[in-house]
């Protein structure tokens, strides 16, 4: 359809995306106009505290959000179909064939009464038209591609027989199986051991890259960011308050709260004083916000005496062409395109 | 697998021992009633005290309890049941036949149940909140609202005498048609409810969602992640809702005139008489106990979680 | 499901400014009030308060005696003297279905308060108590949970002999383990609790404890069960009187009146009709008044 200008637009595009959990005044705004955009082949790091909405922003990417969430605005741009005005067969001619998922709890993403090998055969056999036979080979041979040793063995197995890393292998087995052009991966590798945790975003890293797929990496570690991604996009309360590419960010963070949460992770390269946790908790995302969301929290605002923050919301000011932040401290940088009209 | 066994009859040895403890309070609590009974109208007040003085003696009620309850069960560890003092034949001559006429009725209506009532709670749950959702659950606390008695004595009224489809006393397989379908049309009540929270809270969990993030239709999400455990869950209980069955044969045979255990039971109840009594109510809660025990088995051996090596 | 089918997000209906509004969960006129505008419950709820004010009112309702024996016209349709026709000894069966909600009410509440009433303290002693006392009553409700509940309810009236009385106490008996069980699961999770651990350390006795903490814990859930196993036990006490076993004729008990109806299912259905409906209804009230509280006080059924 955009043969020819296929290749300069952004694989995903999400615009002012907002998803709220309930409805009416007390309705929880868990995700509250997020914009961003996904290239081809690139990862993407998006990183925030619990809470911040970075879950239901992956989960809403797909329409996978459960009652009573629901997406009350916003575009999700997939190489430039709506993904949120498909009918429900184009919806499942996207997932997992464009885009894929992999979640936090790998154990129980897998169904608990169903072998491994079957459950990765399923979308081949289902989705990618191969026989049962052929679809049971691909699946031990993807097992085998994720780095389970026994290949044959395992696909027999049941979830409950196999570690947490294990299954999560198989997730990444059974999601990337149709060769999707991006993957979402939320918080993979949160519930796993430590030293496995490793080992999965270096599968990861390497599946992708030998697939040519796009990485939405979502994640509360810092840390994980700094090692994986191209990009990064910084969450808090609903909103990106800051996005740039990986060595802009950790190099030269513009937002207060990027900034904070630095100080909170050890990040492996990175010279570090001392671990500091920033003071106070996430607001309530069932009130309405005004002014900058991180404003009670921010020790920046208080030295530097700026008085609107607790007002007005700061739109996003681009400091350098590719980071842009949402903060009065960077006033003096010009704003992003989208007139400033929208974030009042 | 062997050993599983073995250990779930371990486990299952107290609760048979409690049951027989029940059922001979049945003779050990109304003796001289019953003694009395064999004799109601027979005797004059003398006599039937000195005959009673020998009964006594004769079947050990003399003797402390713990005795007579040893001798009960190994009387019952033998097949012997007693005597029926109205029948006057031997206990288990006569359960013997009306048990198995009863298992066929249970079984039937089990089946009737299933059939109805599993596939309604799996269709409100994948509707869940719509107006088939509303309406099954409706119809199910009617269900569970609708005493036995009167719903089998309205399926006569309405089959029987209005619609004439069945003769009013039916011969051969018709004859447990309505009687099964009175107990199962019941049943199901429960049963969709069950499988409906199940189905729900399967629903609910994150291999669903990640079934839909593969493309998956609702369909298949539905067929092929959320109905295999749906049922494992309904399977648990048909130990349990097989129990209830036999329970609601008391009454359904009562009506429909079905010669099984529960229409003797109420009898034997009726007429006090305790051997009898005994003998039905120990062989209804052996075979929920039995039922019970089966189910536990076959599940451990279809359900992949269960591990019955160890 | 994120978006009904194929259906596109709704324009963007954020609204900054509304004020929050402040809600106060539990206590009682929350929950009554809850309860109010709960439709099942209103309909339910409606139902059991007709039953009570029958029950209280039944001489001044009831249009004619109901023990009143009228061979003559026995087996009547319904009809403009007898609403719903008369039995088979001539007695009106609209006046016998109004004094039979005493009988109802007498079951249910006696049969609760020998399930509650006992199945609480054996509960709370399980719950609270030394880890042996908690085993040997569990062994007992084991041992009664061995039978499917009617069954059980048979046993005891087999050993006490079939009345009324013997009736109400067998169903009371039978639902005893429901509430042991339901209690000692409360009183297990709140004397886990860190306040429970508090009083504890300050001193309390084991007593205080359970009255002070354990027994509050338990309203809710019990409240939620008890609108879910009385209508079990009247249930079972109207099949109880169906088969004999229970109220004997010519008491006005719903199930009893089916007694001798039943064999003129042919020629006079009505007589058989009326108090089955009767039992039918009194039973689906009480279960769609039991939905509705469980709505507002079980927080995990929504």
């Amino acid at each position: 359809m955009h043969e020819e200008s296929g290749k300069d637009v952004p694989l995903l595009e999400v615009h002012g995306l907002r998803t709220h959990f309930g409805t009416g005044p007390g309705a929880v705004r868990a995700v509250n106009g997020v914009d961003l955009a996904v290239n081809r082949g690139e990862v993407l790091g998006i990183v925030g505290e619990s809470g911040c909405g970075k879950t239901v922003l992956a989960l809403s990417i797909l329409r996978l959000v459960d009652a009573p969430g629901r997406i009350v605005a916003g575009q999700v741009l997939f190489e430039r179909q709506d993904v949120l005005a498909m009918r429900p067969r184009a919806l499942n001619a996207l997932r997992g064939r464009d885009i894929a998922m992999i979640f936090q709890q790998p154990k129980a993403s897998l169904d608990p009464v169903m072998r491994i090998g079957r459950q990765i055969a399923e979308p081949l056999r289902l989705r990618g038209g191969r026989t049962r036979a052929q679809a049971w080979r691909e699946a031990v041979e993807l097992l085998g591609a994720v780095g389970i040793p026994n290949p044959e063995e395992k696909a027999r197995a049941y979830p409950h027989e196999i570690s947490g890393g294990q299954a999560q292998r198989v997730m990444i087995a059974t999601a990337l199986a149709l060769r999707p052009r991006l993957l979402i991966a939320d918080e993979p590798t949160t519930a796993l051991d430590v030293t496995v945790q490793a080992q999965i975003l270096d599968l990861l890293r390497e599946r992708c890259r030998a697939l040519g797929t796009a990485l939405i990496l979502v994640t509360h570690d810092i840390g994980v960011i700094a090692q994986m991604a191209d990009r990064v996009a910084v969450m808090y309360a609903g909103r990106i308050v800051e996005s740039a590419p990986v060595a802009q960010i950790l190099g030269d963070p513009a937002h207060p709260y990027t900034r904070g949460l630095m100080r909170s992770a050890p990040v492996m390269g990175l010279v570090q004083q001392r671990l500091r946790e920033i003071p106070g908790g996430i607001p309530d995302l069932s009130r309405p916000l005004r002014g900058c969301a991180f404003a009670p929290r921010c020790e920046a605002r208080a030295t530097a005496g700026v008085a609107r923050c607790d007002t007005q919301t700061p739109p996003p000011f681009l400091p350098t062409p590719e980071h842009t932040a949402r903060c009065w401290l960077q006033a003096a940088a010009p704003a992003a395109e989208p007139a400033p009209a929208m974030w009042s | 697998m062997t050993r599983y066994i073995l250990r779930r009859l371990l486990i299952a040895l107290p609760v048979v021992l409690g049951v027989l403890l029940v059922t001979f309070m049945i003779q050990a609590v109304i003796p001289t009633d019953a003694v009395t009974a064999m004799y109601e109208g027979q005797v004059t007040e003398d006599e039937a005290e000195e005959a009673i003085a020998a009964i006594r003696e004769r079947f050990g009620l003399d003797q402390p309890w713990y005795v007579q309850f040893g001798r009960y069960v190994t009387h019952v560890m033998q097949g012997d049941f007693g005597e029926s003092v109205r029948l006057r034949r031997p206990v288990a001559e006569e359960i013997g036949y009306r048990f198995v006429n009863t298992l066929q009725l249970t079984g039937a209506a089990l089946l009737i149940g299933i059939l109805i009532g599993v596939p309604m709670g799996i269709l409100s749950a994948a509707r869940k909140d719509t107006w088939l959702d509303v309406g099954a659950m409706t119809v199910g606390l009617l269900g569970i609202s609708m005493p036995a008695f009167f719903f089998g004595l309205l399926l006569i009224l309405v089959f029987a005498v209005w619609l004439q489809w069945i003769p009013v006393v039916p011969r051969g397989g018709a004859a447990l048609l309505l009687p099964a379908l009175t107990l199962g049309l019941i049943e199901a009540a429960p049963l969709s409810r069950i499988a409906r929270s199940a189905m729900i809270e399967i629903l609910r969990r994150d291999h669903i969602r990640a079934a839909r993030s593969r493309g998956m239709s609702e369909l298949s999400v539905i067929m092929r992640h959320a109905l295999p455990g749906t049922l494992l869950a309904v399977m648990t209980v048909i130990g349990l809702q097989f129990g209830n069955l036999l329970g609601g044969a008391f009454i359904i045979e009562v009506i429909f005139g079905w010669r099984g255990i529960g229409e003797l039971g109420v009898k034997a109840i009726q007429w006090r008489d305790f051997a009898l009594t005994q003998a039905i109510i120990l062989i209804s809660a052996g075979a929920h106990i039995g039922a019970n025990l089966v189910v536990d088995v076959l599940y451990a051996w279809v359900d992949p979680r269960v591990d019955y090596e160890t | 499901m994120s978006l009904p089918d194929g259906a596109t997000p709704p324009p963007d209906t954020f609204q900054a400014e509304e004020p929050v509004v402040a809600r106060r969960r539990g206590g009682f006129r929350w929950a009554l009030g809850r309860l109010l505008r709960n439709p099942s419950a209103r309909i339910g709820g409606g139902v059991v308060i007709l039953i009570l004010l029958c029950a209280a009112f039944a001489p001044w309702i009831a249009p004619h005696d109901p023990m009143a024996v009228d061979t003559l016209n026995r087996l009547q349709p319904p009809s403009a003297a007898n609403w719903l026709g008369t039995d088979e000894v001539g007695r009106d069966i609209v006046s016998r279905l109004i004094y039979g909600t005493r009988y109802f009410l007498l079951i249910c509440l006696t049969a609760a308060s020998i399930s509650a009433g006992v199945g609480i303290v054996l509960g709370l002693i399980a719950g609270a108590g030394a880890p042996w006392v908690d085993a040997i009553i569990m062994r007992f409700i084991d041992m009664l949970l061995a039978f499917p509940y009617i069954l059980l309810v048979l046993a005891i009236v087999a050993i006490l002999g079939p009345s009324l009385w013997t009736a109400m106490a067998a169903v009371g008996v039978a639902g005893i383990p429901g509430y042991a069980r339901l209690i000692r699961s409360v009183a297990l999770t709140v004397k886990r609790e860190e306040y429970v651990e508090a009083a504890r350390a300050l001193g309390a006795s084991e007593t205080q404890i359970i009255v002070g903490t354990v027994l509050p814990n338990t309203i809710s859930p019990l409240i939620v069960y008890l609108s879910y196993a009385t209508p079990i036990a009247a249930l079972s006490a109207a099949a109880l009187s169906f088969l004999g076993l229970g109220a004997q004729p010519p008491a006005p008990e719903w199930g009893a009146m089916l007694v001798n109806s039943r064999s003129f299912l042919f020629t006079a259905w009505w007589a058989v009709a009326a108090p089955g409906l009767v039992i039918f209804i009194a039973i689906f009230a009480m279960n769609l008044l039991g939905n509705g509280l469980r709505d507002v006080l079980d927080p995990h059924d929504a």
